[in-house]
């Protein structure tokens, strides 16, 4: 089971998954749950940030995440994987993006988690524009390490 | 059918502009795609693209009818 939301509204991502959880009980199979939750900071590259807006390419976005989630589920044999992401206007605090996965052991869970946000974030095409305290601009133009 | 040319984010502010149509009745490559749309000879190396939203590289072929896009590295997540 896989499933891919980009959203431009703010969301709660625990009261997200209990939520998807309901809706999709999984069986007993499913051992390992792991769960990635990316917030928004207020400060990058050394300066204090209040805002950002995240463009994307629609269409594109969405079909990149589903390619990702596909072949994540396939090698690590993954019971099922969400990706929930934000776009448009972000506020300092705010969750930007969800991955969780399910599978019957936690290498995989683990593995598996920590390669669809590493992926995501050098393949999905979202792009961050930062404001700052003086209230200007500026693209965010890499990512940072890890 | 013309090819629909995207561009996004700090490269759609560099071009000044976020699509522009590109009439061709022959296949091109993205290079000359580049060439042609943005006004720049030089197609920077950072520079991603696609054609039909999913990912080629500068020699990819375009097709009459395409839909193709630049953009600056990307920063999801």
């Amino acid at each position: 089971m896989q499933y891919v939301e980009v959203r431009e509204a703010p969301f709660d991502p625990w009261q997200y998954l209990a939520e998807w959880q309901s809706q999709h009980p999984l069986d007993a199979r499913s051992g390992a749950t792991a769960v990635f939750v990316g917030t928004m900071r207020d400060f990058n590259e050394g300066d204090d940030v209040t805002g950002m807006y995240l463009e994307h390419y629609p269409g594109m976005t969405e079909r990149q995440l589903e390619t990702l989630v596909a072949a994540s589920v396939q090698e690590w044999s993954l019971d099922a994987a969400l990706v929930v992401h934000r776009v448009g206007e972000i506020a300092p605090a705010q969750p930007i993006v969800l991955v969780a996965v399910w599978s019957a052991h936690r290498a995989e869970a683990f593995d598996a988690c920590r390669h669809l946000m590493e992926t995501l974030k050098h393949t999905a095409p979202f792009w961050k524009r930062e404001t700052l305290t003086d209230g200007s601009v500026r693209w965010v133009d890499k990512n940072t390490p890890g | 059918m013309p090819i629909k040319v995207l561009f996004f984010a700090s490269l759609r502010e560099r071009i000044g502009q976020s699509q522009r149509l590109l009439e061709s009745d022959m296949p091109l490559t993205l290079q000359e795609v580049w060439q042609r749309s943005s006004g720049e000879s030089h197609l920077p190396g950072n520079v991603l693209m696609s054609i039909n939203q999913t990912y080629a590289n500068a020699s990819s072929l375009v097709q009459p009818g395409d839909e193709v896009a630049f953009f600056p590295p990307v920063t999801g997540g």
